[in-house]
């Protein structure tokens, strides 16, 4: 075996990862514990699992945010070092720059990056119509729909070509019409890049509907209670999938994992509230 | 089902009369205010006058309106003690200006350094709480002293007013800055500098421009007070001089001179705040006004 990285290497290898958050009054808390994931080059893969368990610190841990304190994490086949330019991060909060306008926002990252100002602005132009949102470029993002932001959001992440993208619960703040809406155009954006994809959700059905293959995490310290690999052809249509009946039994099939775990989680909160 | 259209039009017409009454509501607001701080304005200069001339209060020691007015007119058309008005009013508001850009650009970027660095932060913090502790107007007697009568004492003494000031909100406001949208800016490429000047700088504007509004204010104070110690013009030196005479009509006719140059500052900054904030949704604040 052979540990050099190939152009075959999994997009992102988690192996064997623990972490142990530290708090400054000395109190320690495990987070992850013997943590093991694998996301192959252009697949979608979707975490789910209660909340608290530790999702965000797996993300954290692939954009080198955070340290394990024993494992390996390699994205591309090596071990992560400092922030990489290939990763793209869609965040759970609005994190769109309240005081620059729709095309600026777009425009950012290239900007950051180096490109002119012209190309910049030509391309964020283009990201914007393919996200619906042609006349708003001069809109500030207070001035938009929670949907509109999210297709801001989405533009300004696929915008720099990311090789990899992490989304932490990007759709949770969003009513139910306008998740699905986005749903569908997460995944015409993503089939027309070749991004490997990890998608954090605490909605199952989300999770199913977009991903090839999903993991449930065991409530906190979190370690993969079961991977399940989602045989839905594509391409799909979000908002239709979910009455397919092969959707309904894998839905069903998950949930009976999922739903332990919950409960767990549910307990400690009603102890620790007691 | 059937449709009707006549309630329809009727109704159109209702709601135009009732839109029409809604749109008026607010336009007689606004002349009710206007009223009212009008009759207070009269009610007060008014009963000043009466008082003073019914010797209710001694004009000798509180002045009257109408002397006040004369005063103002002597400055205007004949010039002070110390020469024209204009002149006086512009030697105080160089200085002030001066004072409140230096202080205002020091404070700020002080603010964001020690913002943005953990360890300045914690070694600087404890001398600049016993340094703002300091009532620091009695500095002004500290600069007379080393920089004599001409402007620059005045404009230190300007400056350390504005400085803290404007440096607390910005360090403040750095530290408020919303983590994830640095951690947005990171992800998407920016390196350490672009953070600061892409994320903090405008994150923090908010709170620098509030403390910009105030801290003119205490240019202008600074500026008034060093010349009360010592100078050989200014505004502050024309109060010192009608106390000195006996003069409280100069003194008030002095203080309507400052007011109307703070409050012209005030409106100017309101403009630039407005236009450099204007991504901000507007606030229930902006409306009364
Ligand atoms: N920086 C940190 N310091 C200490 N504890 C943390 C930190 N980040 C997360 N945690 C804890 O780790 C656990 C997992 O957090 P997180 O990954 O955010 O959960 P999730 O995203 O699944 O809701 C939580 O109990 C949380 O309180
Ligand atoms: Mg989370």
């Amino acid at each position: 075996m052979s540990a050099l990285p190939t152009a075959d290497s999994p997009a992102i290898e988690l192996i064997d990862v623990s972490l142990r958050f530290i708090s400054p009054t000395g109190a320690s808390l495990t987070a992850l514990r013997n943590f093991s994931m694998t996301v192959r080059r252009g697949e979608f893969v979707a975490i789910v699992g209660p909340t608290g368990c530790g999702k965000s610190t797996t993300l954290n841990l692939i954009t080198g945010i955070t340290k394990a304190n024993s494992g390996q994490v390699k994205v591309m086949g090596k071990p992560v070092a400092g922030s990489d330019p290939r990763i793209g991060f869609v965040f759970q909060t609005d994190a769109l720059f309240p005081w620059r306008s729709v095309l600026r926002n777009v425009a950012a990252g290239p900007l950051f990056r180096g490109v002119p100002k012209d190309a910049a602005y030509t391309k964020a132009r283009e990201w914007i119509a393919r996200v619906g949102l042609v006349g708003f470029e001069n809109h500030y993002p207070h001035q938009l729909s929670g949907g509109m932001r999210k297709r801001v959001t989405l533009a300004q992440t696929f915008i720099n070509n990311p090789e990899i993208l992490l989304m932490d619960e990007p759709f949770s703040a969003l009513d139910v019409q306008t998740r699905i809406v986005m749903q569908d155009e997460l995944l015409d954006l993503w089939s027309a890049s070749n991004a490997s994809v990890v998608f954090v959700t605490h909605d199952l059905e989300e999770a199913i509907a977009l991903a090839d293959r999903v993991y449930v995490l065991t409530a906190g310290p979190a370690t993969v209670k079961a991977a399940y690999d989602i045989p839905l052809p594509r391409p799909r249509v979000t908002s239709e999938i979910r009455y397919q009946p092969a959707f309904i039994d894998i839905s069903r099939h998950i949930w009976e994992d999922l739903r332990e775990e919950v409960q767990i989680s549910y307990a400690r909160t009603q102890l620790a509230t007691a | 089902m059937t449709t009707d259209v006549s309630p329809i039009s009727t109704n159109g017409a209702v709601y135009d009369a009732a839109e029409r009454a809604a749109a008026a509501a607010p336009r007689r607001r606004r002349q009710l205010i206007l009223t009212l701080r009008l009759a207070i304005l009269i009610a007060i200069v008014g009963g000043w006058e009466i008082a003073s001339r019914t010797h209710l209060i001694d004009p000798f020691f509180f002045a009257m309106p109408s002397t006040i007015v004369q005063q103002l007119w002597i400055w205007i058309t004949e010039g002070t003690s110390q020469g024209p008005l204009w002149g006086e009013v512009l030697v105080t508001l160089e200085e002030t200006v001066l004072g409140f850009l230096i202080g205002a650009v020091l404070g700020i970027a002080f603010g964001i350094v020690l913002g943005r660095d953990k360890l300045l932060a914690d070694v600087f913090s404890i001398y600049i709480k016993v340094a703002n502790s300091i009532p620091r107007i009695v500095l002004g007697s500290i600069f007379v002293i080393a920089l004599g009568l001409g402007m620059q004492s005045k404009v230190a003494l300007a400056v350390v007013m504005v400085f803290f000031v404007v440096f607390a909100n910005a360090f403040q406001g750095v530290r408020e800055a919303d983590r994830s949208l640095i951690a947005n800016a990171r992800i998407l490429g920016a390196s350490p500098f672009q953070v600061t000047t892409a994320v903090i700088v405008p994150a923090a504007m908010s709170w620098i421009l509030a403390s910009l509004h105030v801290s003119f204010g205490f240019a202008l104070v600074g500026a008034v007070v060093g010349e009360f110690l010592g100078s050989r013009h200014g505004l502050g030196l024309l109060i010192s001089t009608e106390q000195g005479l006996f003069s409280p009509a100069g003194v008030f006719a002095a203080m309507i001179v400052l007011a109307v140059v703070a409050l012209a500052a005030d409106y100017l900054l309101t403009w630039a705040e407005n236009r450099l904030l204007k991504w901000r949704p507007p606030s229930f604040a902006d409306v009364g006004t």
